[in-house]
């Protein structure tokens, strides 16, 4: 991944800032940089979603299309509104949509156009709308789908560990099956204990652990856990604030990768 | 009743005689016709002679003055223990002992500084009255009982009406006047005000007995002063003459201090910290704490106070009294008494017409306290050998009992030093949350989605509240119901609309067992920790350690022998919760799934121990038994209490003065109300099919939180008449074959007393007419291996039920303390002595870490596995034992014919273990206990050996994912290419800078890695494969249209062709044998990918061609299905030029296949920019 195109500069210093410190990783770096940068445009999201920005931005669109069709008129629009491209694009194409039918577009229709811009109806904006696309790091459905693969590898990661480890588990999938209403990546058949905690799941977190993101999982996810399973580990492969590996006694434990003591019951006679 | 015990001071009678006359109504045979005699003239006041006793024995102690820390059980009202009450009337110029009440101050006093905790002195009034009014005493004197405060229940029917005593005109000595003769051990203080036992009041006497001195009869256990919380009427009483001025106020004092009480212990079952202030002014009661030596040569009257003792001792063994351990309580009061208190003189002045031998005080100096104790002890050495080491330690060094009876002391040593720590294991305590059952929670228990989803986020806010009322709890000035309560009320509102509220029940009831069960849960210390601290510490540390623990401990539980009914630890979260729903849907529901599991869990088949031959006393058989025994014992406890609160909480309420009229018209109103549970039932069945030990405890939580009518309704008054008659038969001498073993029967004496002394109970409840009981005969016989003969209670069980019995030690500690001069009190300076590792947690221990792990492992395991893996190791354990075979062969088979044939091998592997270990445990358990430690050793290794050799079978591999079973996964991950495709899509898309562009080995490479991935497999999902074929599918297009930019001179900026149609074959190749996505080829004849070549200038049609041809040839795509796409291409809005090619393209496509390399070349046509031409479309 390239540096993003919409990248606020106050950001780039931080991370050049970061990028000195040689224990990091790429990888948790743009972690890091793609969580803060997504806290901007969350904290900007609204701002852009004004009636008269979005008559500005279409506005401003239709004129440098007219100007020169071939140019980056909407890419370079998101970057200068310091706006992620992608997003930008939503808007255009919504305002464009809109324009065009009288009923305001559906969501599904708006994200089908985005992942394959060849079925949205003028071509210059398929093409603007692609540029955009391939040009966001931090948004837009390939992006999504390179995050959902990240996920899905450490998912697979984590699994083959379980397997090498002799760990029996039931998946999320089986969970699902089995009409479990919420759903660690791991349940652990038999438990073990890591660094002398009971862990009963496994929850595969393939992003650095920050405080904004790690209160949300916990409200959303690990306490929901907890409630239904009991003690549980969480791997933040990317790395985590350590402060926040506060729950261990309560019965959330965090890690940054596979703990290796780990202590399964053994059934020796001791 | 003075008479009997005169008759026996006069050796008239003897006390077996005196017993048997008091235990039984009818005459034995074995009685002596001269005592007999002596005995039937008094017979109308059998019934009274124990609470005369009792009484008697408090107010003869009440000059004693037992010192030292807060000892339970001393009242606060003693004339110089409270200096500073006020506004009660004057004293009488001779004392007070000449009234027939109690002063004022004393219940004042009471008011000041008596909590809740205290309701000792309670006349409950409607129970009596109601009985009188029904009864055959009939309705004469309903309304004039009430009024005499003193004139409780206690008082037979028979003898109630004409015959009533005018007691006004004898002057006894006023042995209720709490001044004056305080309640034993009313001293210090401090935990006074926790003190619950009642002190009983004065029963009129009836005129025949009006002879006799003193008058006044009082029943049982001593304490607090107040007599009565009857409403009085004065007027009316038939007795009411004699009254002093103060009654009426003193009547309304009590009521208040009732309503007070109820209030308080409504709102606040926990005792409140006792203060210490009340007794402090007095330094001559509570600074000189220096104990008088005790002397055995110095007791007064030998005769008399081991007559007094025999007869005493008798009573307790007979059950007569009504709380075994606050009589024993008492006398350890006695034994621990620090000094008399000087007589006034009033107090000596001889009662005029006094028998003589009752003339004179029983206890004249604490020597005689000390000689009176020590008799009695010896006689209930057996209860006393059966009491926790601790406590057993502290009596086995009191010096005076060395002194006054060196081989009660030599039992009890050896007691001490023979007494196992009979500690059943002891579960981790589990604050973990009740696991997801799929076969009870899943979508297929509910009758929608709503309901589903909806009960799903009630689960997490339940927990969420949960967690924050245990990191809050405990913060001064939080507030339950503020911090909490809107919360649980809107999770009741969205379970009432959604209908679910019997699934967060079912949640609700899981998490308090779960939560409340074990014994740390509930707040309390769990036995047997202190002497693990203890012995990490040096033994010269040792007495100061302990010091300074009795000094931490004891102000902390303060609740004395007979605390009130409390929710603490965990189970006040529980209380709370249900006060602030304040839902009856959930109530309603609560209730119903409380019900059924009590009556599930009562009737519980336990598994009993086959009848053993030749080993059957080992205790170690019987570990198992007792841990599921108690874990039945304590759930079923627990629940009964919630049941208990639940069901009567509507009723709760302070104590109403109730008129007769608006008594009766409740109790009619309640009277048919179905019980909401048939505990009447469930105990008839207990008693029948002999399994009280189970039954009973949880029926004494159910009943110790009803509401005061409750007693009052002919159920519930069938329900207390044959717990009494339990209670009475429940002889601790006796042991013989079928009989309840000894330990059981302790456990139903100890919470049956403690029931008795309830504030909701009436207290004339346990004096009932004998008759009755005699009625209620239960045939007990049917059921010949009950649970009662088998020795399911065990010394933990019994603590963790009856924490209060731990008073008694405490009580002895306090005289550890302080007695003695060597230090001047019992406040001293403690230095703490530290050992690494003290108050630290321990740290984790392997086998804990494994214990754990085992426990764990049931966790979130349908309950059914845990029972069946247990069942095995007992079964096979006890089997070990007797033919010492080795467990492991047999638990595994046993395990797997007993679960489910779907159990995952995982779990079945772990539960065979386990079954295993707890089988070899209990073998090993029993081997240690028997068999000498080499052999132990031995066996182990065996068992290690083989265990070792049978080592468990590698768990089978989950199948590989699409690669071959050599694969190493070391293909490039997904997402890594997804990336990098994406920046060479973002490259030849632009905006770039001229320089830029990628190396077409880069390119090959890049495609290379894709294949290798996509035929790895291990990483990869469905929605990265998908996106991969989408951009693979548009490289292909920018390739066609050489629109990827090329690092190298910028003359150079296009790929060769060969390596074109090189990434086009590498392509079309991932397309065919690799993607198992279907790939959006069709993509590449849509108008935007295809005006790509607008902008290529050569036009590379020959590139397209190519491409589609091999799409064809490869069977990617069908000629037609091109064909359609470029016939759809038509109908988009192309140049002139531009459609005049796309025409020369499809006619070339559909032309020969092998067309040669130069005949493309005429597709290559220059043309201007078309970049506008574009925009304009």
């Amino acid at each position: 991944m390239g540096l993003p195109v919409g990248f606020p500069v106050s950001l780039l210093t931080g991370i050049e800032q970061i990028e000195r410190k040689p224990s990091q990783s790429q990888a948790t770096l743009l972690s890091i940089f793609s969580q803060e940068y997504q806290k901007h445009i969350k904290r900007t999201h609204a701002k852009h979603h004004t009636s008269e920005a979005i008559e500005s931005y279409y506005q401003r669109y239709l004129n440098g299309v007219r100007k020169n069709g071939a140019a980056p008129v909407l890419l370079e629009l998101a970057n200068e509104v310091d706006y992620a491209p992608s997003l930008m694009a939503r808007i255009i194409l919504e305002r464009f949509l809109q324009k065009h039918e009288e009923a305001p577009p559906s969501k599904s229709v708006i994200n089908s156009m985005l992942r394959d811009p060849s079925q949205i109806p003028d071509g210059v904006l398929a093409n603007q709308v692609y540029q955009c696309i391939v040009n966001d790091c931090c948004y837009g459905p390939l992006v999504d789908c390179i995050k959902h693969a990240i996920g899905h590898e450490h998912e697979v990661l984590l699994r083959d560990l379980l397997l090498e480890k002799n760990l029996s588990f039931l998946d999320e999938d089986q969970l699902r099956a089995r009409g479990y209403d919420k759903t660690p990546d791991f349940i652990l058949q038999v438990p073990v204990a890591v660094e002398g905690h009971i862990i009963h799941w496994i929850e595969s977190k393939a992003s650095f652990g920050d405080e904004c993101s790690h209160h949300a999982y916990l409200h959303d996810q690990f306490w929901s856990y907890w409630n239904r399973f009991g003690p549980g580990l969480v791997i933040y492969w990317y790395g985590f604030i350590q402060e926040l590996d506060c729950n261990r006694e309560r019965g959330i434990l965090l890690h940054a990768c596979f703990p290796t003591d780990i202590v399964t019951l053994c059934h020796s006679v001791a | 009743m003075a008479a009997v015990l005169e008759s026996l001071l006069r050796e008239e009678l003897s006390v077996a005689a005196a017993v048997r006359w008091i235990a039984r109504s009818a005459q034995s045979s074995e009685d002596d016709p001269r005592e007999a005699a002596a005995l039937s003239s008094l017979r109308p006041l059998r019934k009274e002679f124990v609470p005369f006793l009792l009484n008697f024995l408090r107010e003869q102690s009440s000059r004693v003055l037992p010192q030292g820390p807060p000892t339970p059980a001393k009242a606060p009202g003693s004339s110089t223990g409270l200096p500073g009450r006020s506004g009660g009337p004057p004293r009488g110029g001779r004392g007070a002992r000449n009234q027939l009440f109690p002063p004022i101050e004393a219940s004042s006093a009471t008011t000041a500084d008596a909590p809740s905790a205290r309701r000792g002195g309670r006349r409950r009034g409607p129970g009596p009255a109601r009985e009188r009014g029904r009864g055959p005493g009939g309705p004469e004197e309903g309304v004039s009982g009430e009024c005499l405060p003193w004139a409780g229940g206690r008082r037979p029917r028979s003898s109630g009406s004409p015959s009533s005593p005018s007691l006004a005109r004898s002057d006894p000595p006023n042995l209720s006047n709490l001044e004056e003769f305080p309640p034993v051990g009313s001293v210090p203080l401090g935990s006074a005000g926790t003190k619950p036992s009642r002190r009983i009041n004065p029963t009129p006497v009836s005129e025949e007995r009006s002879l006799s001195k003193p008058k006044t009869c009082f029943t049982s256990p001593p304490i607090s002063c107040v007599p009565s919380s009857q409403p009085s009427v004065l007027d009316t009483s038939p007795w009411g003459h004699g009254l002093p001025s103060g009654c009426r106020s003193l009547q309304e004092e009590r009521e208040m201090l009732r309503k007070e009480r109820s209030k308080q212990l409504q709102q606040s079952p926990t005792p409140a910290c006792p203060t210490l202030e009340s007794g402090s002014p007095h330094p001559s009661r509570t600074g000189h704490l220096t104990a008088e030596p005790a002397d055995p040569a110095r007791v007064s009257s030998h005769h008399r106070l081991e007559l007094v003792a025999l007869v005493y001792s008798s009573c307790i063994a007979e059950n007569l009294v009504p709380n075994l351990f606050l009589e024993l309580f008492f006398v350890l009061q006695l034994l621990t008494a620090r000094r008399m208190v000087a007589a006034k003189d009033s107090d000596l002045e001889t009662t005029p017409g006094a028998v003589d031998s009752l003339e004179s005080p029983l206890f004249q100096s604490v020597h005689d306290c000390v000689f009176f104790a020590v008799k009695v002890l010896e006689r209930q050495f057996h209860i006393l050998s059966h009491l926790d080491k601790g406590t057993l330690k502290l009596l086995a060094e009191n010096e005076r009992l060395l002194c006054f009876s060196p081989a009660l002391q030599g039992c009890l040593r050896a007691a001490y030093e023979g007494s196992v720590a009979k500690v059943s294991l002891a579960m981790p305590p589990s604050a973990q949350a009740v696991s997801f059952q799929p076969e009870t929670d899943n979508r297929a228990n509910f009758s929608s989605d709503r309901a589903f989803h909806t009960f799903k986020k009630q689960r997490d806010v339940f927990y969420e509240v949960l967690r924050e009322w245990e990191d809050r709890h405990e913060e001064p000035g939080w507030d339950f119901e503020k911090g909490l309560g809107s919360r649980i009320r809107a999770m009741m509102g969205q379970l009432s609309a959604a209908c679910s509220h019997s699934h967060f029940v079912r949640l609700f009831q899981k998490q308090l067992l779960q939560m409340c069960q074990s014994p740390g849960g509930a707040g309390g210390t769990v036995l047997g920790e202190a002497p693990d601290v203890l012995n990490m510490l040096g033994a010269d540390k040792l007495g100061r350690l302990r010091r300074l623990q009795e000094r931490l401990v004891a102000p902390q539980s303060s609740g004395g022998p007979c605390p009130p009914p409390t929710f603490p630890g965990c189970q006040g979260f529980f209380r709370d919760f249900i006060l602030s729903a304040s839902s009856f849907q959930f109530n309603q529901h609560l209730m119903d799934s409380l019900s059924l599991k009590i009556r599930e869990l009562n009737s519980l088949a336990l598994p009993q121990p086959e009848p053993s031959d030749e080993d059957g006393e080992s205790d170690v058989d019987w570990q198992g038994e007792r841990r599921q025994f108690a874990v039945v014992l304590l759930s079923l406890r627990l629940l009964a209490k919630f049941l208990g609160f639940v069901a009567f909480l509507p009723y709760r309420g302070p104590e109403p003065p109730l008129t007769r009229e608006l008594q009766d018209s409740i109790l009619s109103l309640r009277s048919q109300v179905p019980p909401v549970l048939d505990v009447r039932a469930l105990l008839q069945q207990g008693l029948r099919a002999r399994r009280a030990v189970l039954t009973v405890p949880w029926l004494v939580e159910f009943l110790s939180l009803a509401d005061h009518i409750v007693p009052m309704l002919d159920y519930y008054r069938s329900v207390f008449t044959l717990l009494l008659h339990l209670h009475r038969s429940l002889i601790l001498s006796k042991e013989s074959e079928g009989e309840m073993c000894f330990l059981n029967k302790l456990l139903l004496l100890a919470v049956l007393g403690w029931l008795f002394q309830i504030p909701t109970v009436p207290e004339d409840l346990f004096f009932l007419e004998e008759g009755q009981l005699d009625v209620l005969e239960v045939d007990t016989v049917a059921s010949e291996h009950g649970l009662d003969s088998m020795p399911v209670v065990d010394q933990q069980l019994l603590y963790t039920c009856c924490p209060y019995i731990g008073e008694l030690r405490k009580l002895l500690a306090s005289w550890v303390s302080g007695s003695s001069g060597r230090s001047g009190g019992f406040v001293r300076k403690i230095t703490p002595t530290t050992t690494t590792g003290l108050g630290a947690q321990p740290p984790q221990t392997t086998q804990g870490l494994q214990a754990q792990l085992a426990q764990a492992f049931f966790h979130n395991h349908p309950p059914s596995l845990r029972r069946t893996v247990e069942f095995v190791a007992e079964r096979i354990g006890s089997n070990c034992v007797k033919h010492i075979k080795f467990c492991q062969k047999k638990s595994p088979g046993a395990v797997r014919a007993l679960l489910p044939e779907e159990t995952p091998a995982a779990v079945l592997s772990s539960a065979e273990n386990i079954a295993v270990s707890l089988a070899t445990e209990k073998a090993c358990a029993w081997l240690s206990a028997n068999i000498t430690a080499l052999i132990r050793r031995e066996v182990k290794a065996a068992v290690s050996r083989t265990l070792r050799t049978q080592g468990p079978e590698p768990a089978a591999r989950g199948e590989r994912r699409g690669c071959s079973r050599a694969c190493e996964h070391h293909a490039p991950l997904p997402s890594h290419l997804i990336s990098e495709i994406k920046d060479v899509l973002s490259l030849a898309v632009g905006p770039r800078d001229p320089e830029e562009g990628v190396a077409p080995e880069y390119l090959e490479q890049l495609l290379g890695h894709l294949g290798q991935m996509l035929r790895c497999r291990q990483f990869l999902c469905p929605p990265a494969e998908q996106h991969l074929a989408k951009c693979s599918v548009e490289l292909a297009s920018l390739l066609v249209a050489d629109q990827i930019p090329i690092l190298g001179p910028p003359a150079q900026h296009q790929l060769e062709r060969g390596q074109a149609r090189r990434l086009l074959l590498m392509l079309l190749s991932l397309w065919k044998d690799d993607f198992q996505v279907p790939v959006p080829l069709q993509l590449l004849l849509r108008p935007r990918n295809v005006a790509l070549l607008a902008d290529t200038r050569p036009k590379e049609w020959d590139l397209l061609l190519f491409l589609l041809r091999e799409l064809v040839e490869k069977d990617l795509m069908k000629q037609m299905e091109i064909k359609a796409c470029l016939d759809s291409l038509y109908e988009a809005q192309w140049p002139g030029d531009f459609s005049e090619e796309l025409a020369t393209l499809f006619n070339l496509f559909s032309a020969e296949p092998h067309v040669p390399e130069t005949q493309l070349r005429a597709c290559e046509l220059v043309q201007p920019n078309r970049g506008t031409v574009l925009a304009q479309s």
